[in-house]
């Protein structure tokens, strides 16, 4: 289970969230998208394209990277977690390729996204129906979502249950802004807020789905907004990876000469520990990430 | 012999020290009743094949129960109608008003009452971890409560040992987790304290631990035995040295 925290301005959070999900695709996984605040199929139509050549080669003579600042609008985060698979690397070095590359510049065609199977999750579409879930004293937007991931994993085949089932596939799930307004909890409003457990609850039902099938997730959380502490790190101990985004809009590191070429750091508060007394490592652990026209590096 | 041992790790992850006595205790041959609530049972048991311990193996032969949080939690919300109505979920405090903690309890205590069958050494409980129960709700009263029922049944009345894990991080003022952690470290026999360096991550030490041997509980007057070293854990095994003497220093 993959947690990311949100850049202020949620520009970042919202490519890495796209990224994973354009992965999915080129992998021919399953997809399944919950958002409270933009329709998934929206998101989906917005997902940047595979890139067919080497496109890094091009990024090195592409010197003068223009980003317009309108686009640093909507903020995000992403929050990664990763169940029982091979861990994913932000960032492919010279000698290892893994994963697949793409170009922010372009859109996914719609052929490609038509080519796997997803569904979508828009709270504020989504019909109350009868609850098969037991009351557990859970914010009722939550409860909703967990049922119809549960009903997807279970139809789906994902957690084994149908040894019919044709050869099986990964389902990759992503959440957009969990913990936010919109999703009726209001850990983002106060320091105290009256529902201090639904997220905590939701999350461990999460991490239950996630373990039993084959499945990954990512998940976007403004904890800019979050102030309380303890709920944090209670968020952080249930999840795989942690991942945070800082940019530098309107931080005084936008002026720092050190950043010049940046637009923001990478985080990693937290890497899984999965069936293994250690955990994998790496030296690097001070990241900045770039926004060129065509690609996003993390370095 | 009817030992409490906490487990308590800051700003890193203690889980080592789970997997340590999980593997300890069963090659000693003692009947473990292991409540696991953030990892799934293949988890630990290919942690524990690397220590030289086979888990399937000690569950077939009664010699270990497992609860797995995470799968009961999903059987108990989503799970069919028709439950045995004498088997309660051991984590039905989740679709109760109340939350008390009392199917947990019972859950313990029926798995290390010893059988007639039993030739088991003394029952253990392991719990990894405890703080996971306030994040689902429970309130503090109700964890520490669990915990004192749990001492009574397994410490006092089976003679049996207690390993529990918690999180603490006292810079986040989360006021019920450490309320838990606090009384429980005023009640352990052993505290093993695993905290991250202050001085951020490094490769080669990856922790410190303090072991505290709560002498003044024994005998009044005496003070507390407190030793630290550093750590670095390995795939199989986990190294300590004394502060400063990491095998990469010297």
């Amino acid at each position: 289970l993959v947690f990311t925290e949100e850049d202020k301005y949620g520009l970042y959070s919202n490519l890495l969230f796209k990224y994973f999900l354009a992965e999915g695709i080129v992998c021919g996984h399953e997809l399944f998208v919950a958002s409270a605040k933009e329709h998934p199929d929206n998101i989906l139509k917005e997902l940047p394209a595979p890139s067919l050549d080497d496109t890094r080669g091009e990024e090195l003579g592409d010197e003068t990277a223009a980003v317009k600042s309108e686009d640093f609008q909507d903020s995000m985060k992403i929050a990664w977690r990763y169940q029982n698979l091979p861990k994913m690397e932000a960032s492919p070095t010279t000698h290892t390729k893994f994963g697949h590359y793409y170009d922010v510049s372009k859109k996914m065609p719609p052929e490609q996204l038509q080519s796997i199977k997803w569904h979508s999750f828009y709270l504020h579409e989504e019909l109350s129906s009868q609850p098969k879930m037991k009351a557990c004293n859970m914010n009722s937007a939550y409860m909703r979502l967990l049922q119809s991931l549960q009903r997807i994993i279970s139809q789906g085949g994902f957690d084994g249950s149908d040894p019919q089932k044709k050869p099986k596939n990964v389902l990759r799930i992503g959440i957009q802004s969990l913990g936010s307004l919109l999703w009726g909890d209001d850990i983002c409003c106060s320091e105290t807020p009256e529902d201090a457990h639904s997220l905590t609850k939701f999350l461990y039902v999460l991490r239950g789905l996630l373990r039993k099938s084959l499945s990954a997730c990512i998940i976007t959380m403004p904890t800019h907004l979050i102030q309380n502490k303890a709920i944090m790190e209670r968020v952080t101990n249930l999840s795989d990876m942690v991942v945070g985004l800082e940019s530098f809009i309107g931080s005084e590191r936008e002026t720092n000469p050190l950043y010049k070429d940046y637009h923001g750091l990478v985080h990693v508060h937290q890497i899984p520990r999965l069936n293994s007394l250690i955990c994998d490592v790496s030296d690097t652990k001070d990241l900045a990430f770039r926004l060129k026209r065509k690609l996003f590096t993390i370095e | 012999q009817g030992k409490f041992t906490l487990l308590r790790d800051t700003r890193t992850d203690g889980s080592f020290l789970v997997h340590h006595f999980l593997s300890f205790y069963l090659r000693a041959g003692c009947k473990v009743c292991f409540v696991a609530l953030l990892q799934s049972f293949s988890h630990y048991n290919i942690v524990a094949q690397k220590l030289g311990v086979n888990l399937t193996a000690a569950k077939e032969r009664g010699q270990l129960v497992f609860l797995e949080g995470l799968k009961s939690c999903l059987d108990l919300l989503f799970g069919e109608e028709e439950e045995q109505p004498g088997q309660p979920s051991p984590l039905q405090f989740l679709s109760e008003s109340t939350s008390d903690l009392r199917a947990l309890f019972d859950f313990v205590r029926v798995s290390l009452t010893p059988t007639d069958s039993d030739s088991w050494k003394g029952p253990v409980l392991l719990v990894d971890d405890l703080t996971v129960l306030l994040s689902l709700g429970a309130t503090p009263v109700a964890v520490l409560d669990f915990i004192h029922y749990c001492r009574v049944s397994v410490c006092s009345q089976l003679k049996g040992n207690i390993v529990v894990l918690v999180h603490s991080n006292e810079d986040l003022e989360d006021e019920e987790n450490e309320l838990v952690v606090n009384s429980l470290c005023h009640h352990s026999d052993l505290i093993l304290w695993a905290e991250g360096l202050a001085t951020g991550f490094c490769k080669d030490v990856h922790g410190q631990m303090k072991i505290i041997k709560r002498v003044s509980l024994q005998q009044v007057g005496e003070q507390d035995l407190v030793q630290v070293y550093q750590y670095k854990i390995q795939d199989r095994n986990v190294t300590f040295f004394a502060r400063g003497l990491s095998a990469a220093v010297l």
